[in-house]
């Protein structure tokens, strides 16, 4: 894109520094090396940067990126989705009830608890497309909707809030793995016995590695920021996304299909909090009633530590996932240096607080805007 | 940009020193930590916290306290994992859910740290993830025998007013007192909420829309609390039979006053103070009590309330 630049009147000339100052994630950066360089100081030798201690931040901050890269690309579109925290419950007590209580093959469960979530989605956008109503009050109503349910049904059916056996229930399916399996198994085993990482002492585990693969959590994380930041920045309806979130009647008059890019949006948002949900059960083995409360505000939290903007139409995938990376590590790190854990939401406050004046400095004195 | 970010890690140094101190007084540095499933709003779960403090400060020992903010089990089994992997002496951690937690308790017990089941959880359930022991309150056998107790006093129905209700062991408890009861729980349990507006109207509701009911049962401070309140506000106190589980200085005020008949003391005090205790020798002296210890239940009743009183809320 650069090269065809050269002597094209409409394109504005700007030096490469200034290019890299206005990119949202700029902040995200500095956060990133801020919060490392902090615990690399203060928690050092406490385990936290042994391969046990890396894989438990890690697997935190891929849960959040899961969420944020929805989060992030809705809230360019310029909506908001509150009820992905409740989709996340729903969703895995969808596949407790589909797979467990109802002994359906694991992959249907799977397939049709996507399907179901993903309908929600769409539920989602087409309200808010078609009524007009802020996508804050209508996502609302779902977080309630869907919580409701989640709670509601196990209990009608159960009795229970929570229903176990999905592990042995998924046992021998093909598409359970994609999200519940580990994987560089032989690779750890091999680190394990060359004394490079911790192995189990005693038990009967004893000799294998402590940390014995990559989560597929943390693949699904990965491969969601990359899908999302080349959908975004490298493609037609990346455009679309800031065009529709930006101004939107603008966007209509330039041709773009805003309200189709909003809900796909939506429904993209659902599906990022149903692998969110299906790796969390395949990994714990059973679903509760409480799971996922509060995942909406985090999400939204590691979007706008990343550097989007609330009212849409600016923001990054890159700025979103080290959004989430600086929570998981902040959110564990805190366990690690030993600090009071009631101060967790202190801190959290505070750094989102600097995250966002951070940002909005920055983009000021770049952009000029007021 | 480079003065900024040294002003942000500076400014971040500073706020965080006074914390980053731990207090490592005695010569063995021994450092237990304490994982319970409690959301940051379950104001029972200070004398835990004040249990733990003490015990430390008596032994000489670290201690640590780690919640999941919102009460995700998911959370905290990932807080589990991390308490793994700061390579502490000890874990002492509730079991609120078996499936997802044995796997992150299993994991620590292999890796050769010490783990005691506290609170949540059964005995059977604690020898399976290879637990040293375990110390609480089995809480399907005390709300059986305070069913039972109710029953005596000719109790027929009641109300569960359940806060927790994602919690299996709350379900247990209300289970427990209609079994004992000899009784169908049916729609007797309610979903409370943790709000205390939203409980004391729900209880209200409840109480207006079925007022043939005998008693009502409580499963801590956070529901108990409003529902005193709603009871005295309906002209009813003392008279609907008033059970409680644990105790907190609402409640002890209101076993004083003749609104609460009586409160189960599961004496959460021994389930943070015993396991610090016990783990300190074991790792000291290698000796080790022979069986699990159930901190209660024990009736707390109008009588004998004077201890009780002084330090509720704080050690009891």
């Amino acid at each position: 894109m650069t090269d065809m630049s050269g002597n094209d009147e409409r394109v504005k000339k700007m030096s490469g520094f200034r290019k890299a100052l206005i990119r949202p994630e700029l902040g995200g950066i500095i956060g990133t090396m801020a919060v490392f360089s902090f615990f690399l100081l203060f928690a050092f030798d406490s385990g936290m940067f042994s391969a046990q201690g890396v894989l438990n931040w890690s697997t935190v901050s891929a849960q959040f990126m899961i969420i944020a890269v929805g989060a992030c690309l809705l809230m360019i579109a310029g909506e908001f989705d509150l009820s992905v925290g409740s989709m996340i419950g729903f969703a895995g007590m969808m596949i407790a009830i589909f797979g467990v209580v109802l002994a359906w093959p694991m992959w249907i469960a799977i397939l049709v608890t996507f399907i179901i979530c993903i309908a929600f989605g769409a539920l989602n956008g087409y309200i808010v497309v078609r009524t007009g109503l802020p996508s804050f009050i209508v996502t609302l109503a779902t977080l309630f909707i869907l919580r409701g349910f989640t709670i509601f049904i196990p209990q009608t059916l159960e009795s229970k809030t929570i229903i176990g056996g999905i592990r042995e229930a998924a046992e021998g399916d093909w598409l359970a793995p994609l999200f519940g399996a580990k994987i560089g198994g032989p690779i750890f085993q091999w680190l394990g016995d060359n004394g490079w990482i911790g192995t189990f002492t005693s038990g009967n585990r004893a000799g294998q590695p402590v940390v014995d693969g990559i989560p597929m959590l943390i693949i699904w994380a990965l491969f969601l920021v990359a899908v999302g930041h080349i959908l975004l920045t490298r493609t037609r309806f990346g455009n679309w996304i800031f065009a529709a979130g930006g101004d939107a009647q603008a966007a209509r008059y330039a041709g773009v299909p805003v309200d189709r890019v909003k809900i796909l949006m939506f429904m993209f948002t659902a599906f990022c909090a149903t692998v969110f949900a299906v790796c969390q059960v395949m990994e714990f083995g059973s679903a509760g009633a409480d799971r996922g409360v509060l995942k909406e505000f985090e999400a939204i939290i590691a979007v706008v530590i990343g550097g989007a903007l609330l009212t849409g139409g600016y923001g990054s995938v890159i700025g979103a996932a080290l959004g989430a990376l600086i929570f998981g590590v902040v959110q564990q790190g805190l366990f690690f240096a030993n600090v009071e854990s009631s101060l967790f939401r202190v801190f959290l406050g505070v750094i989102l607080l600097l995250a966002v004046i951070l940002n909005t400095y920055i983009r000021r004195l770049i952009t000029g805007e007021r | 940009m480079t003065s900024m970010m040294k002003k942000l890690m500076l400014t971040a140094a500073v706020v965080a020193s006074p914390f980053m101190v731990s207090a490592q007084t005695s010569g063995d540095n021994l450092t237990y930590i304490l994982v319970s499933h409690a959301p940051d709003s379950d104001s029972w779960w200070n004398t835990i916290k004040n249990g733990i403090a003490l015990a430390g400060d008596q032994m000489g020992v670290t201690v640590e306290y780690r919640n999941p903010p919102t009460g995700d089990l998911a959370d905290m089994a990932r807080i589990i994992e991390q308490a793994a992997a700061s390579q502490p002496d000890g874990i002492i951690t509730t079991l609120a859910d078996f499936e997802v937690l044995s796997g992150p308790i299993k994991a620590a017990v292999d890796q050769g740290i010490d783990v005691i089941i506290m609170n949540s959880g059964t005995p059977a359930q604690a020898a399976e993830v290879g637990a040293l022991m375990y110390v609480g309150q089995p809480e399907y056998d005390a709300g059986q025998a305070a069913g039972q107790r109710a029953a005596r006093d000719g109790v027929t129905s009641f109300l569960c007013v359940n806060h927790y209700i994602s919690s299996p062991s709350s379900t247990e408890r209300c289970q427990g007192f209609a079994d004992g009861l000899g009784i169908e729980l049916g729609n007797q349990m309610i979903d409370s909420g943790q709000d205390p507006a939203e409980i004391k109207n729900r209880v209200m509701a409840y109480l207006s829309a079925n007022p043939d009911t005998d008693a009502v049962l409580t499963l801590g401070p956070t529901s108990a609390d409003p529902t005193i309140l709603a009871v005295k506000e309906m002209g009813i106190a003392g008279d609907i039979y008033f059970g409680t589980f644990d105790l907190g200085t609402e409640i002890v005020t209101a076993i004083k006053d003749g609104t609460i008949k009586w409160g189960i003391d599961q004496q959460p005090f021994l389930q943070a103070y015993l396991p610090v205790v016990v783990l300190a020798n074991w790792d000291r002296y290698g000796v080790l009590p022979g069986n699990n210890i159930n901190s209660g239940p024990g009736f707390v009743t109008a009588d004998a309330l004077t201890k009780v009183e002084e330090f509720a809320g704080e050690y009891r």
